[in-house]
């Protein structure tokens, strides 16, 4: 075996010029952070507060939050768990659409203008953006969202075809950071309104083969409030971090009503 | 007192404008029903106040006002079947947006047809 003529491999396909390639060479730029802020112990009215911060490509609209409260004003009220899209607190509208702030980078705004971030709409404000989540959650539980079977308790799982656990697979994504209720304009002047957020958790209930109390649930939402409330504007189909179909899901409910047919 | 700041309007896609056209042209198909139940109701207290009623209608401003009012019948009329299709049709969601840009190709196709005939009428006399 010669080795003469075994030629070096490069080290990667990927040209890069000379300099590039160290840890922090992320680009920055420049954005203004705009805030509506709001602090019931100080002033009934809100008010636009701004700051003007240097961030990183890679940075999201709540890093920006971050670095406001953490260098600027800890005074700035939010809430945020996980920070990656799993937990549903920071949904907040991001230049007038509903977002969750941990999902929402910087470079993909028009960082050219001031970003705006204001609380969800339809729900009470507490603090800055903080609102009160309570009416969307007692929606969300008059929808029983939990599993009923009146069968015999088997005696190992409860099986289901691949097919019937697909019927409901896209409603089984919603994390309840209630941006799609929020973006409903029939939510806003309508707070009796069940909203978007409990038809989905409904329909992921309603289409699964396993649960005896589809029909239960139906009456629910066969209510003046419930799904018949829905005008398909899709604001909340748009604003869905998790791309669920939420308008397509409120139909597959209306008719189920209307033909009781699951 | 001092006064909040307005918020943005909340930036809603073609679903959320055509919703509000929708109730617009709702509310003046409405507000035309309510004058047209009156005024072909004077034909019942008298045929001469409701032809005088009627002539007063003749004239230019009314006939664009005419435009206008069957602008939004039409628009009422194919947005509401777009409405219905979302409903009841399995895809209707899913293309929603293509629907809505076919009822605006409808409308406008509609509306050259009728301004064509009307315009002709109410400024060829």
């Amino acid at each position: 075996m010669s080795t003469e003529t075994v030629e070096r491999e490069p080290a990667s396909k990927i040209e890069l010029a000379p300099g590039i390639g160290g840890g922090g060479e992320i680009p920055t730029f420049d954005i203004t952070l705009k805030v509506r802020r709001y602090n019931p112990e100080v002033s009934d009215d809100a008010y636009w507060d701004e700051w003007k911060l240097t961030m990183y490509g890679t940075d999201r609209v709540l890093d920006a939050l971050h670095k406001v409260k953490w260098e600027h004003d800890g005074t700035v009220t939010f809430r945020r768990s996980c920070a990656h899209g799993v937990c549903g607190s920071d949904a907040m509208r991001i230049n007038g659409r509903n977002r969750l702030a941990c999902k929402t980078l910087l470079k993909d705004l028009d960082t050219s203008k001031p970003i705006l971030v204001e609380p969800i709409k339809g729900l009470p404000v507490e603090k800055d953006l903080i609102v009160d989540m309570e009416p969307f959650f007692q929606s969300f539980r008059e929808v029983m969202p939990f599993l009923v079977n009146r069968g015999h308790e088997p005696t190992k799982e409860r099986l289901q075809s691949s097919e019937e656990r697909e019927r409901f697979d896209d409603t089984t994504k919603c994390i309840l950071c209630a941006a799609c209720t929020s973006s409903c304009p029939v939510f806003w002047t309508d707070g009796q309104y069940f909203g978007p957020a409990a038809i989905v958790n409904a329909h992921r209930f309603i289409f699964d083969s396993r649960d005896d109390a589809g029909d239960m649930r139906l009456e629910i939402l066969n209510d003046k409030e419930g799904v018949w409330r829905c005008r398909t504007t899709f604001n909340c189909t748009e604003a869905c971090p998790r791309g669920i179909q939420v308008t397509k899901a409120i139909s597959e409910v209306k008719q189920a009503i209307l033909s009781r047919k699951i | 007192m001092p006064k909040t700041p307005a918020g943005t309007l909340y930036r809603g896609r073609e679903g959320m404008w055509s919703w509000v056209a929708h109730r617009i042209t709702g509310v003046v198909i409405f507000f035309f029903l309510l004058v047209h139940v009156l005024d072909t109701s004077l034909v019942r207290v008298s045929p001469e106040a409701y032809d005088a009623v009627i002539a007063a209608y003749k004239n230019p401003i009314m006939g664009l006002g005419e435009l206008g009012l069957v602008g939004a019948i039409v628009f009422h009329a194919f947005n509401g079947l777009r409405v219905i299709l979302i409903d009841f049709w399995k895809k209707g969601p899913k293309y929603q947006r293509q629907l809505l840009w076919s009822v605006i190709g409808l409308w406008f196709v509609t509306m050259v047809a009728f301004s064509i005939r009307h315009l002709s009428v109410v400024f060829g006399g």
